[in-house]
């Protein structure tokens, strides 16, 4: 090391006589930082991505080999052994339980996926959170966003196959990425919410894997709505259906399954009931991971 | 340089850690306490500890394991945050605390340096400009697309300094990872730092290496148990440290090894360095003359006693150590009071701060009469011969060139 600066005998500090000017402005909202880490996020996305399936013969291929995997298995059991009558779109006539599946299950698998990739979001960066300062939130935002392209290819595929099934869908994709667009800020807030208090409580994710078991049934991605307003009427407690209809994965859904299967704009309630949800749910998450995040690096 | 403008200003911050005693995360553990989470006691990392830090200057902080300077560092970084106070810094931050945090093992070289970059607010466009700079910094042009999970220690380590200190921040904190890669990468580095000091960068360093503290910062701080022990002038500071670590140890061990022990009937009273001037001093610089003067006192006759000295860096290498007996001196006998000087024609130390300890031992230098470790501690500036790349002292040599005679600055090369 070189010595010290020459011609400048450095003063004892007086901490007293110190007269220090607010150096800084009050501190930043987290909106304002996650506007200025914007580079900081596409980087992380883009390392989620490219480090995904590095080293793996097929590659990209896997996901999509995965809900195709998936398909195969619920097509097979809940359409041709239980004999599962899909809806008939109306107006498209389409009947096809692939196609009325796959309308459920990808907005499914990317909001499992992202809460999934959003608890291991902090665990697997521990290193990095306790060594550099960056806004923390970006890591599970990272998440979603990687997810979300998965989710951006596997909803362009399905859109090719109901093409094929005689579905003119083209239209309908824009409102659909609307729709995918509150489905990420949904997952990314319950995301969030997941992903700090993993830190503390590490048997959050065991509990969350059960959650989403339950919930996948409680969602209709495997049968139609209609199993669930039969039962209600024929048991006279219409109180079933709204609880039921209360989950909004029900509302995301059949809002899919409206705009792709059935070629029709989903009812104004539903849509505004999601964006409640959806945008709810989003500044919950960040509030409190906001709240609980000081100490991470303490925890991790 | 001014000091009017304030970097980091840091006040009353405190800092505790949780010391689970039970560190099960999990909900049962809660629910069988009761809702409580674990238990846990606390442990003060910092306490109440307000300072500034003036823009420009290197600020250094010392103090022993667990005194609360690397948690501070990590507060001033925003990593941790802090219980109460307010840590406020102006300008962008970059910290080395740990080099290549958040690389990508499978990821290249090329592809880390965006996503490093990024983490330490560097935007693309800044990173495009700076990327042939930062891989020649870190010398791994070849590398560049190879996945750093490949790297060597010191590869990885080396892009990971060098996307660091290429953020160009306005405050840099440095946690001990100056120690990194080979001389040539150390004297790069050693470049770099002088550069963001010559353009008036503040920068923050934790280090154990006092020497090197002394040397590279014009204030430290010096913390205890969490607590703002002495604040100032790096010299003053490193002082009055090593004088109470010395303190300590004396404390701590029997009486033969304290900084003075001996029998005494022959002491050593004061120890002086004397400069070119034959005035008593504390600075010189290297090619002084100088003399090193024992005064000393027998309060009976000793025959044949034997003196000596050493002289020590801060970090207690010792760099020499002459004394009386193999410097065939005989000192037939001595009798109340007197002085024996070391009469040194061309200091050949080097630039840096040294201690000098002076003993008198009986003829066959087996029993001391008196031992003063560290009793003067002097000051070396930069003189002739000069060298600035390092090192304790100076061997004096000449340079000749092809066998000739030539020895003095004008080199010429004679064609074989």
């Amino acid at each position: 090391m070189t010595h010290r600066h020459p011609g400048c005998p450095p003063a004892c500090v007086n901490l007293d006589a110190c007269d220090v000017p607010d150096l800084v402005p009050a501190p930043m909202n987290a909106v304002a930082e996650l506007r200025q880490s914007r580079e900081l996020l596409l980087n992380l996305t883009l390392r989620e991505l490219r480090g995904k399936y590095k080293r793996s013969v097929l590659g990209w291929t896997w996901s999509l080999l995965n809900p195709l995997s998936t398909l195969v298995i619920y097509a097979l059991v809940f359409g041709v052994f239980l004999q599962v009558q899909p809806d008939v779109g109306d107006p498209s006539g389409l009947k096809n339980f692939p196609a009325f599946l796959l309308c459920g299950l990808l907005p499914w698998n990317f909001l499992a996926g992202s809460l999934n990739g959003c608890m291991g979001s902090l665990l697997g960066n521990a290193g990095l959170i306790k060594k550099v300062y960056f806004p923390r939130e970006l890591l599970p935002f990272a998440t979603v966003l990687s997810l979300d392209v998965s989710f951006l290819i596997e909803m362009g595929v399905l859109a090719v196959f109901l093409l094929v099934l005689g579905n003119m869908v083209l239209p309908w994709l824009l409102p659909a990425l609307v729709l995918m667009a509150l489905l990420t800020c949904f997952a990314a807030g319950l995301g969030l919410i997941f992903a700090v208090f993993n830190v503390y409580f590490r048997d959050v994710q065991y509990l969350v894997g059960i959650l989403l078991n339950l919930w996948f049934y409680l969602t209709p991605i495997v049968y139609p709505v209609s199993l669930v307003s039969d039962f209600a009427a024929r048991v006279h407690r219409p109180w079933v259906l709204t609880a039921y209809r209360a989950n909004p994965m029900v509302g995301f859904t059949e809002a899919f399954r409206d705009l792709l299967y059935s070629m029709r704009f989903p009812s104004v309630t539903t849509l505004a009931y999601l964006t409640v949800w959806s945008l709810g749910m989003l500044v919950l998450g960040m509030a409190v991971f906001g709240r609980f995040q000081a100490r991470l690096a303490e925890e991790l | 340089m001014t000091s009017t403008t304030t970097a980091i200003s840091v006040r009353n911050v405190s800092k505790k850690f949780r010391l689970y005693h039970d560190r099960n995360q999990s909900l049962k553990s809660m629910v069988s306490r009761g809702g409580r989470r674990a238990r846990f006691e606390e442990f003060q990392a910092l306490d109440d500890v307000s300072f500034d830090v003036p823009a420009g200057t290197t600020f250094g902080l010392i103090g022993h394991n667990g005194s609360g300077k690397s948690t501070l560092l990590k507060c001033m970084a925003r990593i941790l945050t802090p219980e109460h106070g307010t840590i406020s810094v102006d300008g962008k931050i970059s910290a080395l605390l740990e080099l290549g945090a958040g690389f990508h093992p499978e990821l290249s070289g090329r592809e880390n340096i965006f996503l490093n970059a990024a983490i330490l607010g560097l935007g693309t466009k800044n990173v495009q400009a700076k990327f042939d700079e930062i891989v020649e910094f870190a010398g791994l042009e070849r590398f560049i697309d190879t996945p750093v999970k490949n790297y060597s220690s010191g590869m990885y380590v080396r892009l990971g300094f060098s996307v660091a200190i290429n953020v160009d921040p306005d405050v840099l904190l440095v946690d001990e990872v100056l120690a990194v890669g080979d001389e040539e990468f150390q004297r790069k580095c050693n470049e770099k730092f002088a550069d963001l000091r010559a353009r008036e960068k503040t920068i923050v360093v934790v280090s154990h290496g006092l020497g090197a503290m002394r040397a590279m910062c014009d204030q430290l701080a010096w913390l205890e148990h969490g607590r703002v022990r002495l604040i100032g002038d790096a010299g003053h500071v490193v002082d009055e440290y090593v004088a109470e670590v010395q303190v300590d140890r004396h404390d701590d061990d029997d009486e033969t090894s304290g900084h003075r022990w001996g029998s005494g009937e022959l002491s050593i009273e004061q120890v002086e360095l004397l400069g070119p001037d034959g005035r008593a001093t504390t600075k010189l610089k290297t090619g002084d003359a100088a003399t090193i003067r024992l005064h000393y006192t027998a309060t009976e006759p000793i025959e044949r006693p034997v003196f000596g000295i050493a002289i020590a860096t801060l970090d207690g290498v010792i760099v020499t150590g002459p004394n009386t007996h193999e410097g065939a001196v005989e000192v037939d006998r001595v009798d109340g009071s007197g002085t024996i000087d070391l009469v040194v024609e061309r200091l050949l130390l080097l630039q840096g701060t040294y201690d000098i300890s002076a003993s008198v031992y009986d003829s066959a230098i087996a029993h001391p009469y008196d031992f003063r470790q560290n009793v003067l501690r002097f000051d070396v500036d930069p003189g002739t011969p000069h060298e600035t790349f390092g090192g304790l002292v100076s061997l004096d040599g000449r340079w000749s060139l092809n066998g000739g005679a030539a020895s003095g600055p004008h080199l010429r090369a004679v064609a074989p």
